[in-house]
């Protein structure tokens, strides 16, 4: 006779604050996940973790985050034992059941009891004529640089776009020693004071907020609000020489650098739900397509949870909550005990969040109208290097106003990034140039691999 | 008040939209009706070969009366849908020395029909394509095949048309249509309705459901092309490559794009859903195709695939086309189940469709597709 | 000219990476971008633009940076840490399935 299979089958993709709590979750319900990351080291983005040869302390790095960014790396390092963690690893594929795996040219296939994607955001781009010129970067990638590598993006540093991370970063630079020569927010002062309301829910992060606002004007660093970024000036073979913006006040100002870190927050990494065929619902509020999910985390789709900012730009303090609830969520519907008293006060934790970042949302606002406003001869899709004009060219000729068929007929988002930086900006473009608004114009739909996936895969096997 | 024509098309793919546009060229008015947007399934999702060798010999005076018309498309279009009259090469591999001789036979028959067709040693398809593996034993070179853009060619087709006056539905599902009197009134799922004293079924996998109601029922099976395309690298490869072969799985074929991107098709076809709509890729055929790439060309072992895709594909027990008139309806025409095998023809399939309706003959050998075949005797 | 700046953690051991035929010092612990960039200003030509690239997000997600070795293998700069002996190309090493000559 054939013994019940009494140990559910966790998967876990992603060990970033929300992949972690999760873990450690399900590892206190005496279940071992497997946890697929495809970082070197656990930590996600936020909580990147430095070369094991690099030796600022937790301080230095992560700043007032310091003493949850070691608390996070501290429980994975404690449930290495207890997990099945395999870094370095790309999910490319969910099918019937399964996830499929590549690292390196080596291919694997994990069957599945209950699925948890915590696979984190990538930054929300905003394109600025001039942006494909070497010396772009986008702002998570300056914070990347900065905290895993130890270097600057480069000699003068503009910060232009908008959110949290904007003044974290350029205040991480300036401590580090960095020259940052201005921070270029979109978004007015008034709508900050618009946001308060929501803001005050999590007063200690709005507080680290106007801290490093202040630290930056004490360093001499000159913030301007409510510009208009008009292009990154550059060269083809040098790169970025500056950057041209209209200050809030309407005059036309430019300013020398050789890089500039861009982004407007983020946005979720949601290709795997999306292949998992979860459904996913226009989120006014974001302007963004999300996967649906209940309360807890549950996916449309039945063992398939979502957690932190892969499912939802809540912030890291949230991924943890969502992370070890959706945890609490999978393992209760696979007939486990769970604490239902706890996953009632990780629910309120989110909630609060969530109204911290609906805040964040109002005070600093998506521009989507720059996405109507870009240039013709502006690059749009730096992959393919489609411009604003050609999009608009291909509209005009094939009436499209879809974005998977904009994308079909112009390239846009067809790229190696699989649109993960144009296609926020192409679908306000497409719905600005069509009259309609943007949920009308649809999102791209996600493709397998998630990621490139080498030709030689299962070559070795 | 049904809206009225002389013709109505089901199925706006690249036959349907081909067909608008030729029956335009003969001054008849046309309404095309599809249940999305044109050319998303088969005819925009399939791997692009515009390719006669391999095709029945029946075939090939349809296979070439569609050349005639790719190598004209951009002036006939007003649009550049990519083709590339850049060869083709069928190869086969040392364990099948058999096939060798298959392909002298077929290349003999196929230049009867202004086909022709080199024939070369596998050191010599090195020589001067050195991509390929050293499993490949000979292969058949046609230069005057080719490629083009799936995703451009059927809208290009259906724009052209509209300009010609063709009257175009998009995001228009036809649930119901039945011959009263003279005409047939075509009903969508909101309810307009249609009329006209023809009716093309040019709907694909979704042909069946049509010609049901007309007491036809066909065998079809729907499934999906298993697509891959690489990043872009340097362009150097111009012919569209494919394996002869008579296992589905090493049936791999691939092209490379002017901008770089190299398309690979093949292995083996996933499933796909037309109530639902939607094609899968499996991940297993994913693979099982990129090891059969390698086999093939084995440098591409170094590149990277960056996208893969499906849709939905009718397939014939025979892989041949249900093509010409109904067995039971005057006036009831059909284009559909071109099994995976419609895009190099389907513009002549259009052109000849067109011809039928309007001249009532054409010198296109269409038998081998009628739909009686599938008739069970009563 | 350098296009990134190293703020700290310099007191690694040096390596040598070959990046088309010339010799780059890194340290050892760098990726393969900052190992690059912190010698010369670009990583590659754009594809379909005049322009040169630098890589963008640094995360694995925009796929800008990648570079060849000079077996013809890719490798994405930003995720792949620089080795001593490593040989990088910054363009396509000699297509060996071209039939254009």
């Amino acid at each position: 006779m054939v013994e019940p299979r009494i140990i559910p089958r966790v998967v876990i993709v992603g060990a970033g604050p929300a992949g972690t709590r999760a873990a450690e979750a399900c590892v206190q319900a005496g279940v071992r996940p497997i946890v697929l990351d495809e970082g070197r080291r656990d930590g996600g983005q936020i909580y990147r973790r430095q070369p094991d040869n690099f030796t600022r302390p937790y301080a230095k790095l992560y700043g007032s985050e310091a003493g949850r960014a070691q608390a996070l790396h501290e429980t994975f390092d404690g449930l290495k034992g207890a997990v099945d963690y395999r870094p370095e690893t790309l999910v490319w594929n969910i099918a019937g059941g399964h996830i499929w795996t590549a690292s390196q040219t080596y291919a694997d296939t994990l069957p599945f009891d209950a699925l948890l994607l915590c696979t984190g955001a990538t930054d929300r781009l905003m394109p600025v004529k001039g942006w494909q010129f070497a010396g772009s970067y986008s702002l998570g990638g300056a914070q990347v640089a900065l905290k895993s590598q130890a270097v600057s993006i480069g000699h003068k540093v503009v910060f232009m776009g908008s959110g949290p991370l904007l003044y974290l970063v350029a205040s991480q630079y300036v401590e580090a020693g960095a020259n940052v020569v201005a921070v270029l927010d979109t978004a007015h002062y008034s709508a900050r004071i618009k946001a308060l309301p929501d803001l005050l829910a999590v007063p200690s992060v709005l507080w680290n907020g106007v801290a490093l606002t202040m630290k930056l004007k004490r360093a001499g660093v000159a913030v301007h609000n409510g510009i208009k970024p008009l292009e990154i000036k550059g060269n083809a073979d040098s790169g970025v020489s500056g950057v041209r913006f209209r200050t809030g006040a309407g005059a036309e100002q430019e300013i020398i650098c050789d890089a500039v870190a861009m982004g407007h927050h983020l946005r979720p990494e949601t290709q795997l739900a999306d292949l998992a065929r979860c459904a996913f619902a226009f989120d006014p509020g974001t302007r963004q397509w999300l996967p649906k999910r209940d309360g807890d985390g549950r996916s449309s789709v039945a063992g398939v949870y979502l957690a932190g900012d892969g499912a939802k730009i809540l912030g890291a303090r949230s991924a943890e909550a969502s992370g070890r609830l959706a945890a609490l969520a999978a393992l209760g519907d696979l007939g486990l005990p769970v604490d239902k008293g706890e996953m009632a006060s990780l629910r309120g934790d989110v909630g609060t969040y969530a109204k911290f970042a609906r805040g964040l949302a109002k005070a600093f606002p998506w521009p989507s109208e720059q996405a109507s406003q870009l240039p013709d001869d502006a690059i749009l899709c730096r992959c393919e290097g489609v411009t604003a004009g050609d999009l608009r060219g291909v509209m005009r000729e094939t009436g499209a106003k879809e974005a998977n068929r904009a994308k079909a007929f112009s390239r846009v988002g067809m790229g190696r990034c699989q649109g993960r930086y144009c296609g926020l900006a192409a679908a306000e473009l497409i719905a600005a140039e069509a009259g309609v608004p943007v949920e009308q114009v649809g999102r791209l739909r996600g493709q397998a691999p998630v990621k490139p996936l080498t030709i030689a895969i299962g070559e070795e096997q | 008040m049904s809206a009225a024509s002389d013709v109505i098309i089901v199925g706006g793919g690249l036959m349907g939209s081909s067909a608008a546009l030729f029956l335009r060229g003969h001054g008849l008015s046309v309404t095309l009706l599809e249940t999305d947007l044109i050319g998303r399934q088969a005819s925009g999702t399939n791997f692009g070969n515009v390719r006669r060798q391999g095709r029945p010999i029946h075939q090939l005076p349809l296979a070439n009366r569609a050349i005639a018309i790719w190598r004209q498309s951009r002036e006939l279009l007003g649009a550049d849908v990519e083709y590339l009259q850049s060869g083709h090469i069928r190869v086969c591999y040392r364990e099948r020395p058999e096939l060798v001789g298959s392909m002298e036979d077929y290349a003999a028959k196929a230049r009867e029909e202004g086909l022709e067709l080199e024939l070369l040693s596998g050191n010599a398809l090195r020589d001067k394509f050195p991509f390929f593996g050293p499993d490949v034993l000979a292969g058949s070179y046609s230069a005057t095949d080719g490629h083009a853009n799936p995703r451009l060619a059927a809208p290009a087709f259906a724009r052209a048309a509209a300009r010609l006056g063709a009257v175009i539905h998009e995001n228009t599902k036809i649930v119901d249509a039945q011959k009263v009197g003279e005409d047939f009134i075509v009903t969508a799922v909101d309810g307009r309705t249609f009329r006209a004293p023809i009716l093309l079924v040019t709907a694909g996998a979704w042909g069946n459901a049509l010609s049901s109601q007309f007491g036809e029922p066909v065998p079809i099976t729907p499934k999906g092309p298993n697509m891959s395309v690489t990043e872009p690298v340097p362009y150097g490869i111009l012919p569209a490559i494919g394996v002869m072969t008579p296992i589905e799985e090493e049936t791999v074929y691939f092209r490379q794009v002017a901008r770089g991107n190299i398309v690979l098709g093949g292995s083996t076809r996933g499933p796909s859903f037309p109530d639902q709509y939607r094609a899968y890729v499996e991940p297993q055929n994913t693979l099982s195709q990129l090891k059969h790439i390698r086999r093939l060309a084995p440098s591409l072992g170094k590149l990277n695939i960056i996208r893969v895709w499906s849709g939905i594909e009718g397939y014939m027990p025979d892989s041949q086309p249900v093509m010409g008139p109904s067995a039971t309806t005057s006036g009831l025409y059909y284009a559909f189940g071109f099994s995976g095998s419609g895009f190099q023809i389907g513009p002549g399939v259009g052109e000849t469709m067109a011809e039928v309706i309007a001249k009532g003959a054409t010198d296109i050998p269409i038998a081998p597709y009628r739909i009686e075949r599938f008739a069970t005797p009563t | 000219m350098s296009r990134f700046v190293r703020l700290g953690e310099t007191d690694r051991p040096a390596i040598t990476v070959h990046v088309d035929g010339a010799p780059v010092e890194a340290l050892e612990g760098d990726t393969l971008m900052v190992a690059l960039l912190s010698q010369g200003g670009v990583l590659r030509q754009s594809e379909f633009g005049p322009e040169k690239r630098a890589g963008f997000c640094l995360m694995g997600a925009c796929q800008d940076c990648w570079v060849w070795t000079e077996s013809g293998d890719r490798l994405r700069a930003c995720s792949t840490l620089a080795a001593s002996g490593q040989r990088i190309l910054t363009s396509q090493p000699g297509a060996s399935w071209s039939n254009h000559a």
